[in-house]
C-alpha cells in the first residue's frame, strides 16, 4: 500500500514534535502580528507568543470558537491581504451569517496534499477514476477531493451532488473506480441501484471516500456488502482547512491526523481542560501551516479520542476515532450543519415570538428527514385553511432557504411539547448511527 | 543533525532572539532569511558560542552545545565563517589555512590528513593554490571569502555556518560563491546559511527560515517560501507594499 507523502506521514515522534513546534512558534507570531482577534485575545490573557516554548504550553493559550468567526464576518481573521487569497469558502453559521475561509495559492497547494494524502492511504492512484458526488460550490468537500484526486493523477468526474440515476448511469458508463459522497448518500445509490435491478458488482468501483457526516461501523459494513468496496472514512471542516484533517488508511483502525499540519489536543468540553492522551473529549485544532486563513485551537465540537499507538500500515501519525457525537447541539442533516438556533430565528422573524417547539430527526432509509413541530398559539392559528396552510409554506420556504435543508413543518396542540430544561430536549434524533 | 529550541539572546537590554526554535537535517543547506537587524547573525554567533545563550537548547547530533565556548564547538564539529570574512590579513594563504586545522592539530591529528585536507581545498579552490604563499589582506574579496570557507572547511565540520558569504562582492563573484556552496551540498556538508541576498539563498537551499524582529515567522521549503507573498515583497524586492484595509 502507497504512501503518499512518507516524509511527514512517517515521521519519528520527536522530530515531528521538533516541527510542530517551530511551525506553531512561527504561527503565533504570524497571527500575534497580523490578526487583530488573536492579538487581543492574547492580551486580554496577558499572553504573548514568546510563552509558547512547548507543545504543552499551547494549553496557555485562549480557545477560538465558531463566535469568534461569526463576530469577525467577513474577513477579520484573515492573516493576509485579501489579494494573497486566491479562494473563499464558507460555511452555514448559525445565524444566518456564514463564516467565511479563505486560501493563498500555497494554502490550495497543501490542501491538496493533503487530501492526496488520505485518498492514498485509501487506496486511490493515478489509475483510478473518482466520481465526486458532493456538492459544488461553497463548501469545500467537493474541491478538496478534487484537487486531492488530480494531485494523485487520478481522473476526476465532477459529478456534484444528487441525480442518482445519473450517478449511476456515469458509474457505469464511465467506470468509476471511486466514489466520494456522504456515507447516506452512498446508501441511497446503493439502494436506487437494487430497485433499478443493477448488480452493483458488475460495476468497476473498488473504493468509496465518505466524508461530511458521523457515520457508524455498521453503516460502513452495509455500504461495504451492498456496494462491494472498501469504504473509507476521512475528516475535516472547513473553518480548519475542509477534508484533509485526517483520514483511513487500509487498517480502518481510526483516521490518521496529519500532524505536521494541525496540532489535535482533546478537551472537556465543560471545563476547557487539556485531557490526557485517549481520553474521549472534544477536539481542539491548531493549524501549523496555513496563511490566510491559521486557526489557534479552534474548538471543532466533535466528540472523539486520539490513539498514539503504532499503526500496522507504517504511519506514524496519531489517529482520531470517528467521531462520535457533538459537544454543541449542532445536528448534521443530509451533511449540512443544522443550529436548532436558526430555526428559533426563523420562528421569530415569522411570529414576531418564539413559540414552543419540537425537532425530530428521522432516516428513512438513507435519507435523513427533518421535522418541526410547532405549537398552536392565537398568533398562529387561524381559521381559514387557506391562511393555515400560507403560513405553514411560508415558515418551510424560509427554513430551507435559510438551513439548506428542507423540512416538514406541522402544528400540534398547545402545551403538547414537553417543557424541559436545555436546547437538547427539543431536539429528538430517531437516526441510529 | 542540529535542533534548536526556544533560543534567548540579548545584546545589553535590547531581545535579540525571541524563542527561536530550528532544526537542520544531514546533507541539508537551511537558510534564515530577514531584515537587517532581525537577528540572523545573532542566531549564527549563538549556535557557534560566541554570544552567551540566555535560555533554549541546542543540541548537535544530540549532544548539548548550549553555553560550551567557541573552540568546544568547533571541536565538536560546528565552524562558522563570519560575516565579512575576517581572514588574518598579514598570514598567508596557507597559514590561514592551517589555523583552520589547529584544533585537529593540538588534538594529536595526523599531520598527512590534515595535509590531504590542504590539498582538497587546493582543487576546489585552484585560486588560492596559485596564491598560497601570498598574504591574505593582498587577496580580493571573492578570494578571501573562500579563503575564510577553506579554512572552516579544514577543522572537519558536520555543520557548516556562512553568514553573508556574498556580501560586498561583485555580481559575477558571487555567482562563483553559490557555486562553491552548492558543490558543498553535492559533497554532503551540511549547511546554515545567512544571506541578504534572499533569492539566491532560497534558491540554493533546500528549506529556510524567516526571522523578523528576533522570531521565526515562517518556515517552509525554499522554493515555497521564493513564491510567498510576504517574501517576495520584503526581501526579493518584488511588489510594493499597499495599506490594506478590511
Amino acid at each position: 500500500m502507497q504512501i503518499w507523502d512518507p516524509t511527514y506521514e512517517c515521521m519519528p515522534r520527536e522530530e515531528m514534535e521538533q516541527l510542530q513546534l517551530e511551525r506553531l512558534q512561527a504561527t503565533l507570531n504570524r497571527v500575534y502580528k497580523n490578526v487583530t482577534c488573536y492579538r487581543n485575545k492574547f492580551n486580554e490573557t496577558g499572553i504573548v507568543p514568546e510563552d509558547v516554548r512547548s507543545l504543552s504550553d499551547l494549553s496557555k493559550l485562549p480557545f477560538t470558537t465558531k463566535e469568534d468567526l461569526r463576530l469577525n464576518y467577513p474577513y477579520g481573521m484573515f492573516a493576509v491581504p485579501l489579494r494573497e487569497v486566491v479562494r473563499i469558502h464558507s460555511s452555514s453559521g448559525t445565524t444566518g451569517k456564514p463564516t467565511v475561509v479563505g486560501y493563498t495559492k500555497h494554502d490550495v497547494k497543501v490542501w491538496s496534499n493533503l487530501v492526496a494524502r488520505f485518498m492514498t492511504a485509501a487506496g486511490v492512484t493515478h489509475d483510478d477514476v473518482v466520481q465526486i458526488a458532493f456538492g459544488y460550490g461553497m463548501f469545500t468537500g467537493a474541491f478538496g477531493l478534487h484537487y486531492g484526486s488530480e494531485t494523485i493523477g487520478a481522473s476526476v468526474i465532477p459529478m456534484g451532488a444528487g441525480n442518482t440515476e445519473k450517478q449511476i448511469m456515469i458509474m457505469q458508463d464511465y467506470r468509476t473506480t471511486a466514489l466520494v459522497s456522504t456515507p447516506s448518500y452512498a446508501v441511497t445509490i446503493a439502494e436506487r441501484m437494487e430497485r433499478m435491478g443493477i448488480d452493483p458488482k458488475s460495476l468497476t468501483l473498488k473504493v468509496g471516500l465518505f466524508g461530511g457526516e458521523p457515520w457508524s461501523e455498521s453503516m460502513r459494513r452495509e455500504i461495504e456488502s451492498r456496494l462491494g468496496i472498501s469504504a473509507t472514512d476521512n475528516y475535516g471542516l472547513s473553518e480548519v482547512i475542509g477534508p484533509g484533517v485526517a483520514g483511513e488508511c487500509p487498517q480502518k483502525c481510526g483516521m490518521h491526523i496529519s500532524e505536521d499540519a494541525f496540532l489535535a489536543e482533546i478537551i472537556d468540553p465543560d471545563t476547557g481542560e487539556t485531557l490526557p492522551p485517549g481520553s474521549v473529549g472534544e477536539l481542539v485544532l491548531t493549524s501549523l501551516t496555513k496563511e490566510a486563513f491559521p486557526m489557534v485551537r479552534y474548538r471543532t465540537r466533535d466528540i472523539t479520542s486520539l490513539d498514539y499507538s503504532k499503526c500496522e500500515c507504517g504511519r506514524t501519525t496519531v489517529r482520531m476515532k470517528k467521531t462520535m457525537g457533538r459537544s454543541d447541539d449542532m445536528l448534521i442533516i443530509k451533511g449540512v450543519n443544522v443550529y436548532p438556533s436558526q430555526i428559533e430565528d426563523v420562528l421569530f422573524a415569522v411570529e414576531g415570538c418564539e413559540p414552543h417547539y419540537q425537532l425530530v430527526v428521522d432516516r428513512k432509509g438513507a435519507l435523513d428527514t427533518l421535522e418541526i413541530r410547532i405549537e398552536v398559539t392565537e398568533n398562529i392559528f387561524f381559521d381559514e385553511m387557506k391562511r393555515q396552510k400560507e403560513f405553514l409554506d411560508n415558515v418551510e420556504r424560509r427554513i430551507d432557504s435559510v438551513l439548506g435543508v428542507g423540512a416538514v413543518v406541522k402544528l400540534v396542540e398547545p402545551s403538547s411539547i414537553p417543557r424541559a430544561e436545555g436546547k437538547a430536549s427539543r431536539v429528538i434524533d430517531n437516526r441510529k448511527i | 543533525m542540529l535542533k534548536i529550541k526556544n533560543i534567548n539572546a540579548y545584546y545589553g537590554k535590547v531581545h535579540a532572539l525571541k524563542n527561536v526554535s530550528l532544526h537542520l537535517n544531514r546533507g541539508e543547506i537551511v537558510t534564515l532569511i530577514g531584515a537587517n537587524g532581525a537577528g540572523k547573525t545573532t542566531l549564527l554567533n549563538t549556535l557557534s558560542g560566541l554570544i552567551p545563550t540566555a535560555g533554549g537548547e541546542i543540541a548537535l547530533e544530540g549532544k548539548s552545545i548550549a553555553g560550551l565556548s567557541a573552540d568546544r564547538v568547533v571541536s565538536l564539529g560546528l565552524s562558522q565563517v563570519p560575516e565579512g570574512r575576517q581572514v588574518f590579513n598579514p598570514l598567508t594563504v596557507e597559514e590561514n589555512l592551517e589555523l583552520g586545522a589547529y584544533l585537529r592539530y593540538r588534538a594529536g591529528g595526523q599531520k598527512s590528513e590534515i595535509a590531504q585536507d590542504m590539498e582538497h581545498m587546493y582543487q576546489m579552490f585552484p585560486r588560492l593554490k596559485e596564491r598560497r604563499r601570498q598574504a591574505a589582506g593582498t587577496l580580493s574579496g571573492g578570494e578571501q571569502q573562500m579563503l575564510a570557507i577553506g579554512r572552516a572547511l579544514m577543522a572537519r565540520p558536520k555543520l557548516l555556518l556562512l553568514d553573508e558569504p556574498s556580501m560586498g562582492l561583485a555580481p559575477l563573484v558571487v555567482q562563483d560563491i553559490f557555486k562553491v556552496i552548492e558543490k558543498l551540498r553535492d559533497e554532503g556538508t551540511t549547511i546554515l546559511l545567512v544571506e541578504q541576498n534572499a533569492r539566491a539563498a532560497l534558491k540554493v537551499a533546500d528549506r529556510g527560515y524567516v526571522l523578523e524582529t528576533g522570531k521565526v515567522i515562517l518556515e517552509g521549503i525554499a522554493a515555497e517560501l521564493l513564491e510567498n507573498k510576504d517574501v517576495q515583497r520584503a526581501y526579493l524586492g518584488r511588489d510594493k507594499k499597499e495599506i490594506w484595509e478590511r
